[in-house]
């Protein structure tokens, strides 16, 4: 949705006309141009969808015990998918059985550069069959094949390339000679990004030499298991990494479990707090990545262009299904007008629709609770007087879709400035001095990320300085990088994952 | 202030040869922003010896208010010590080991009179306690560089990382190690800047107290530092569950309550830490990274 569209934006400004809400002083792309986009459909062929999933425990795909099943269907379609195992407690308690005599008698003792080549493995399979996962996780997760071919598939490949290589570097991490793994690690993962969040949890365990149970959301177990095909195919040795498919009930399960030594969770400040609790007194390692409010911060001598294609990314991207999302945007008042109107025009030339057509920028919407929940969201925000406003967009008849929404007029206590809305959905405040600003900034109980927005170096590091936030992105916004450690303040969560920092969460240290 | 608080049988001056000083009683106070309150409970404590059972002074038995008003102290305190250049903090800290050295006297009574120690025990012991202090005075202005650093990631972006302070830290003193166990867990989380709310030993606070009387009289803000002494088990949870802390330290957490704390810590995402260390080892930067966040800026690079 960047770089493209902004181009035709700039060509398109020698124009006439203005669009809904636009100065009459500037050209728009929307006015007078009836910009058609064929069809470029990604083949959706290329990835073998099997009618049902088991569960990958101990190296073997095995049916839940019991036998039970859920569905998983395609979010843009509500068609169904596959159906997958929904492991229960004996499924738990044979994959962390399987995962600790796995870490006893083979990873653990496993050299360092043993481990590196099987995690190198890994990173080249992803590589090879990133089209497959891309494909996979667009049709199970509703987001655009744009964003899973070109960000989810080559960052989690990244992310096991990278932690492959400190697999025999340990000593030198920085954490003293010979630090020890901890065990076993049971991993819950949520839905926005499911392969990327599996890598990951995975890489930097693995790389430490523990082993997993992992629990993929509920509603995107596919490209996990496809990941597990991949451990097969690396010739991972059974039980390095179990993947066990299920609800809640399933991730509460495998957190609890006695034979867990380490805790990483990515979701919910709600669920997080509860699986907190759930192991408080157990000496089990707990990191915990949870959600955000994110300012993005535009300040009056921002470039302005750059500034609008880096708010359009900070909350629309990936449907808003980001906990880093910048979902509050403050923007200096004598630029407000300006920036909005520019914004809205922007946001004019969004495409939402189909998540395989390469065209597209906006998939669907995850689920219909999430949906339900945006909703509710947004009627708050109009309830409580702030002013909504979305470009004209046809959503499909069928599947879970969310307009691109700008709310204008918020109030720091509305609950669409307070609480994270997970959604396409917009909160525009206005500040006029930098001090201003980082108080708003900070006046939410999360900490996870933040934007800036100026051409002026100092005022920049003096934001940075005081935006209580673990990720703090200048002139830019929603980067990810193995090597950039990712991870929030207060209650968006403790722990870092990427990055040297990120092999802290998996060692004795 | 000054004196040594062990003096009860200091005879060389006062009442006449033969005749029984009466010795000075104390009631110590809280330290709370920088001041000497009493308990707004009014409450205080004996606090005994531990091998004679004599009654050593009286501390005060800090409320669940005490406690809340330090964290308020602790929050007012926090913004100017986080801000505060790491040379400065570094130099601060400095000069509270100066302090405490030349208190090594009586922090040497009291540990005499807390632990049961012999008397060559004890003096190694604040020695100890003053070295421990130093090495941690050295760190502020070079955790950033052993903890952050320059990320490499794939694109044309300058990307680096640093700690800062994690904010409010309450920390639960070890209740054994009255003087090194308590500088062993207070240095850690001030010199990277934080601000601490201390509950010192329940049965041992007589070394706290000192050292609350070191910070006051050093160059250490008020607020940045806050010593309760009173009831761990009715301190702990009202800190362990209080939405402005931001962190805790349950080394001192009696073991059969810490697994409610950590679920009272839970509520608000408190970073917990909790290690029993064996205060005469060297030390290690552990517990300054617990008291630790990590910010990761990116920048792009570009003409």
């Amino acid at each position: 949705m960047t770089d493209k569209a902004a181009r035709a934006e700039g060509a398109a400004a020698a124009g006439q006309g203005a669009g809904a809400g636009a100065p009459a002083r500037v050209a728009t792309l929307t006015s007078g141009l009836d910009w058609q986009y064929a069809p470029a459909p990604q083949a959706r062929d290329i990835v073998p969808i099997a009618a049902e999933y088991g569960l990958f425990v101990a190296g073997e795909f095995t049916p839940a015990t019991g036998g039970r099943t859920f569905a998983t269907i395609n979010p843009a379609t509500e068609e169904p998918i596959a159906q997958v195992a929904q492991a229960g407690a004996a499924d738990v308690d044979r994959a962390v059985a399987a995962a600790r005599d796995a870490y006893e008698h083979v990873w653990g003792p496993m050299p360092g550069a043993e481990r590196a080549k099987y995690l190198y493995r890994i990173a080249r399979i992803l590589q090879e069959r990133s089209r497959e996962f891309a494909v996979l996780e667009s049709i199970d997760n509703g987001k655009p094949i744009r964003e899973t071919r070109d960000v989810d598939v080559p960052l989690a490949a990244a992310h096991f390339f990278y932690y492959a290589g400190w697999a025999d570097k340990l000593d030198y991490a920085g954490f003293g000679p010979a630090p020890r793994a901890l065990g076993v690690a049971g991993q819950v993962i949520p839905w926005n990004f499911p392969l990327l969040m599996a890598a990951w949890k995975l890489a930097p365990a693995l790389a430490a030499g523990n082993t997993c149970v992992l629990k993929p959301a509920e509603t995107t177990p596919l490209t996990a298991l496809l990941l597990a095909q991949v451990c097969q195919q690396a010739g991972l040795p059974p039980g390095v990494v179990n993947i066990l498919t299920g609800a809640g009930e399933t991730g509460a399960a495998v957190v609890a479990h006695p034979g867990v030594n380490k805790v990483a969770f990515t979701g919910s400040t709600e669920v997080g707090i509860a699986i907190n609790r759930a192991i408080a007194g157990t000496g089990k390692k707990l990191t915990l990545e949870l959600g955000g409010k994110a300012a993005n911060v535009v300040f009056d001598d921002a470039p302005i262009d750059q500034a609008v294609e880096g708010i359009v990314n900070g909350i629309f991207f990936n449907q808003g299904h980001v906990c880093c999302a910048g979902s509050r945007l403050l923007v200096q008042e004598s630029v407000a007008d300006h920036v909005v109107d520019r914004l809205r025009r922007r946001l004019q030339t969004l495409r939402l629709g189909d998540p395989l057509d390469k065209n597209t920028d906006i998939g669907a919407i995850n689920s219909r609770p999430q949906l339900e929940k945006i909703t509710r969201l947004a009627a708050a925000g109009e309830a409580e007087g702030a002013h909504r406003w979305s470009p004209p967009c046809e959503l499909p008849k069928r599947g879970f879709w969310f307009a691109p929404t700008v709310f204008t007029g918020v109030s720091q206590s509305h609950r669409i400035a307070q609480e994270e809305i997970f959604g396409p959905v917009l909160s525009v405040l206005t500040f006029r001095t930098p001090q201003e600003a980082v108080t708003k900034a900070n006046n939410t109980p999360y900490g996870l990320s933040a934007g800036i927005w100026t051409e002026k170096g100092s005022r920049i590091l003096w934001m940075a300085q005081r935006m209580r936030a673990g990720v703090v992105w200048a002139n830019t916004y929603n980067l990810f990088d193995p090597a950039s450690p990712f991870g929030g303040y207060r209650e968006s969560g403790f722990g870092r994952e990427g990055g040297r920092h990120g092999l802290a969460a998996y060692l004795d240290v | 202030m000054g004196s040594p608080r062990t003096s009860m049988s200091d005879q060389k001056a006062g009442p006449e040869p033969g005749t029984a000083r009466i010795g000075v009683r104390k009631t110590y106070k809280l330290y709370v922003g920088g001041a000497f309150p009493r308990s707004e409970s009014g409450r205080s404590y004996p606090v005994k010896a531990a091998r004679s059972g004599d009654l050593l002074a009286f501390a005060a038995q800090a409320s669940v208010k005490d406690a809340r008003d330090a964290v308020v102290a602790a929050r007012a305190a926090a913004g100017k010590w986080a801000g505060a250049t790491a040379y400065n903090r570094g130099q601060v800290l400095y000069r509270v080991a100066e302090m405490i050295d030349g208190r090594a006297g009586q922090f040497a009574d009291e540990v005499i009179a807390a632990e049961g120690l012999s008397s060559a025990v004890a003096r190694r012991t604040v020695a100890a306690a003053v070295d421990r202090w130093v090495w941690y005075a050295g760190w502020p202005d070079k955790v950033a560089q052993v903890a952050g650093g320059a990320n490499q990631v794939a694109g044309p972006y300058f990307n680096f990382s640093v700690p800062e302070p994690t904010g409010v830290v309450a920390v639960l003193a070890p209740a054994e190690s009255s003087l090194l166990g308590l500088v062993s867990v207070i240095a850690p989380v001030i010199a990277t800047g934080n601000t601490a709310v201390v509950v010192a030993s329940e049965d041992r606070p007589l070394p706290a107290i000192t050292l609350s009387e070191v910070l006051a009289t050093s160059d250490v803000p008020g607020g940045v530092v806050n010593v309760l002494t009173g009831r761990t088990a009715e301190l702990a949870p009202v800190l362990a569950g209080h939405f402005d802390v931001n962190a805790i330290d349950l080394t001192g957490a009696p073991a059969d309550t810490r697994t409610e704390l950590e679920r009272l810590a839970a509520g608000s995402v408190k970073r917990v830490f909790c290690a029993q260390d064996d205060w005469a080892a060297a030390p290690a930067p552990r517990r300054m990274l617990a008291f630790l966040e990590t910010k990761t800026v990116w920048h792009p690079v570009g003409i």
